[in-house]
């Protein structure tokens, strides 16, 4: 009896500082019913998440659907800024643009880019950053074959990001899924707007392929559109392609003339 | 070619500085001859300079060859250092045990400067005078007396010397009980000037190649520290003192900086900055370890070190932490320390935060700048409830030039190709037309730009833009100026 009541009292502790820790660091709703319930609840605030590109071409979609997350990380919970940790070299697409981060609804005053010259300088910093803590999530671009961003560097991530309760994302474009102790592991590709008034393109959709998800639901795919206004993912309302692009490239000449 | 400078030995032989060197060669055929670097004799004469800083932080280059240090009030503060903590002031002289205390202090650190020049291989005239001139002249003709001094010593422009020997006045004596008008009315404004200088009459303050700093801590060793081993140790310990120092002061630092003093008169300096004031010693000692191990190349300790010093070379009034009265909540850690350390680890170009700039060209309507710039003034344009992104997440610098199927004369791209890979456009919006400034640029104008903002069959999403309108030029180029989520 004393033994079996112990045992209870024991587990009921358990089971209480689970709660606990998962009140502590409540999961990230993405704002879309589908992608929540898939994930059972959103995703782990303080784990690791990889965005991989689908094709090379698709790395600034998985840069934005990494800085989104965040965006959404940020939004849920306390306000600290965001760390963006990038490679000097990866200039193939382009620079960061304060404007077009305005423009998809992140504020970019709390964004602190750091330039940094290599790879392992990336590490070493993120890690640095997830010792110290004091920002909501930390995003490393690392694009191409990185080689140095293996198991035992994404652990040493993962296990410094549980610690101090940051996200860490990881946006990798064109590269091939390596082995990681990631939380989930998603690929993403642009997907077709929905077309607003004369054919212009809309708000931007991303496919995902949920291709990894520790202690969860695996191989799922989302078509989730960016709702700027209300900070949040929601279902495309006429599913992408939709009936204009037949023939609207007629159309849509005589309207662009106007 | 002329002779700028002459070694002992040969002026020994009797040339002299300002000959031809054809003459002298003449004289002398194995007369041995390099090109005079005026550079690398600044930079030489810098380097003693800044090995002197041990003795005072008064100190100034003057002239090709001489350097003045300002001892006023060091006596005091050696004599204090050097009882109380670190032992004798002038390692050499005790060890030597030539002469203890009795003599003088400038006997001492004559003494003391000398023997190190001459084991770095220079031969020095020291000389001791009320002021920076009369020193400076008494060295350098190597004289006791001012007044023994010849007229060369006031150092005036052109040829005033001579007229000054014509007139039969040959010494600073000479001079010196004569009325000063009258020597003014006849060679120039500048003499009584220069005269009351040397005869110590009128005092000018020299202008240390340095500033003092606020707050200095110093740390001297009769052993001269031979590894970079225990240096972060040293630093740590020295910038606990100086954390009192500034708590006392109610200020924190912003800029700290390690002075490395070898025994061979070579100083090494280690600067680090801190985005915000403070005086936490364990703080500063990170910094400094960040920067040790960021050194491109890393510290010699040659012969040793002798003496280090910690100073805070800009401070700020900082008021002391106030820890909470109620527990109150769990902080979020401040982000300025690592950013700190960052910035001294990659660089401070590598932290960096968006700047919106009040400009209509794309590329210039925003930049990132170092974050320890400071904050930007300007807000970022609020986008319209209810549209999508206008500008793209990433942009080009310089755009990418691309081959484009388009209808004339202002008809969205159809076809483009770009990287090798042709893209047919579902989706596009404009021409949004931004003008070339023609405002700004006084001649010419430059051609307007009509940007597209298209989607391909794929969903994915570009910034175009025609480089001119067709009535500008015949046959626009094309250009990708950025890519969209």
């Amino acid at each position: 009896m004393q033994s079996e009541s112990a045992l209870l009292a024991r587990l009921r502790g358990t089971i209480a500082q689970a709660k606990a820790v998962a009140s502590a660091h409540p999961p990230v709703p993405l704002g879309s019913e589908a992608a929540d319930r898939a994930l059972g609840g959103g995703l782990k605030r303080d784990g690791l998440h990889e965005f991989y590109a689908a094709e090379p071409q698709d790395s600034p979609a998985a840069l934005a659907m990494a800085l989104l997350c965040a965006v959404r990380c940020r939004a849920t919970g306390h306000g600290a800024p965001l760390l963006w940790l990038r490679e000097r070299k990866a200039r193939s697409d382009g620079q960061p643009y304060g404007p077009g981060l305005a423009e998809l609804g992140i504020d970019p005053d709390s964004v602190i880019l750091l330039d940094l010259p290599d790879l392992m300088a990336v590490l070493r910093a993120g890690a640095d950053s997830l010792h110290h803590g004091g920002a909501t999530a930390a995003l490393l671009e690392m694009p191409g074959k990185a080689s140095a961003f293996d198991l035992t560097a994404s652990r040493r991530l993962a296990l410094a990001a549980a610690r101090m309760g940051m996200m860490v994302l990881v946006a990798r474009g064109c590269a091939q899924p390596v082995p990681s102790v990631a939380h989930s592991r998603w690929r993403v590709a642009s997907a077709p707007s929905a077309a607003l008034a004369a054919d212009a393109p809309g708000h931007p959709v991303f496919d995902l392929t949920l291709i990894r998800h520790r202690g969860g639901k695996e191989g799922i795919d989302l078509r989730l559109e960016w709702n700027r206004d209300e900070q949040s993912f929601r279902a495309p309302l006429s599913g992408g392609v939709s009936a204009p692009a037949i023939g609207g490239a007629d159309r849509s000449g005589g309207r662009r003339a106007a | 070619m002329r002779i700028a400078a002459l070694s002992h030995a040969a002026l020994d032989l009797g040339l002299s500085p300002g000959m031809a060197l054809a003459d002298a060669r003449a004289r002398e055929p194995d007369l041995a001859a390099c090109p005079h670097d005026a550079a690398a004799d600044a930079a030489l004469l810098g380097w003693l300079a800044d090995g002197c800083e041990r003795y005072t932080p008064m100190v100034a280059t003057q002239g090709e060859a001489g350097l003045v240090l300002d001892l006023t009030g060091c006596e005091a503060v050696f004599a204090e250092r050097g009882s109380a903590k670190t032992g004798p002031c002038f390692d050499r002289l005790s060890t030597n045990g030539q002469q203890g205390r009795s003599e003088s202090f400038e006997a001492q650190l004559a003494r003391d400067l000398v023997a190190r020049l001459a084991g770095a291989g220079f031969t020095a005239r020291l000389a001791r005078g009320d002021t920076p001139d009369m020193a400076h002249a008494l060295a350098r003709f190597a004289c006791r007396d001012p007044r023994a001094l010849p007229v060369e010593a006031l150092a005036l422009d052109g040829d005033g010397h001579i007229a000054l020997h014509r007139a039969g006045l040959s010494t600073i004596g000479d001079l010196a009980d004569r009325p000063r008008a009258p020597l003014a009315a006849r060679f120039g404004p500048q003499l009584p000037v220069l005269l009351a200088r040397l005869l110590g009459e009128e005092d000018p303050r020299i202008t240390p190649r340095r500033h003092a700093p606020e707050i200095e801590v110093e740390r001297r060793y009769a052993e001269p520290m031979m590894t970079t081993g225990p240096l972060l140790a040293v630093i740590a310990d020295m910038a606990h003192e100086a954390a009192r120092a500034l708590d006392l002061a109610g200020t924190g630092g912003r800029r700290f900086g390690v002075a490395l003093f070898r025994v061979d008169g070579h100083v090494a300096r280690l600067t680090v900055e801190t985005g915000a004031a403070t005086r936490d010693p364990a703080v500063i000692a990170r910094l400094f370890d960040e920067r040790l191990d960021s050194l491109a190349d890393p510290l010699d300790p040659g012969f040793g070190y002798d003496m280090l010093r910690f100073a805070v070379l800009d401070a700020e009034p900082l008021d002391p932490d106030q820890q909470p009265l109620e527990g109150g909540e769990a902080r979020i850690p401040d982000l300025a320390p690592l950013l700190d350390r960052l910035a001294v680890r990659f660089g401070a170009a590598s932290v960096r935060r968006f700047h919106p700039r009040d400009h209509h060209f794309p590329e210039h309507a925003a930049t990132t700048r170092p974050a320890r710039a400071g904050a930007a003034a300007l807000p970022w344009p609020a986008p319209e409830p209810g549209e999508p992104p206008l500008r793209p997440l990433t942009l080009f610098d310089p755009p990418q030039p691309i081959t484009v199927l388009a209808e004339v004369p202002d008809g969205p791209p159809r076809r483009f190709q770009w990287r090798g890979e042709q893209h047919r456009v579902r989706l596009s919006e404009g021409p949004e037309r931004i003008a070339y400034p023609w405002w700004r640029v006084e001649q010419g104008e430059g051609p307007t730009r009509d940007y597209y903002r298209v989607e391909d069959e794929s969903g994915r999403r570009f910034w175009l833009f025609r480089h001119g309108l067709y009535e500008e030029r015949g046959n626009p180029d094309w250009y990708i100026h950025g890519l969209f989520a």
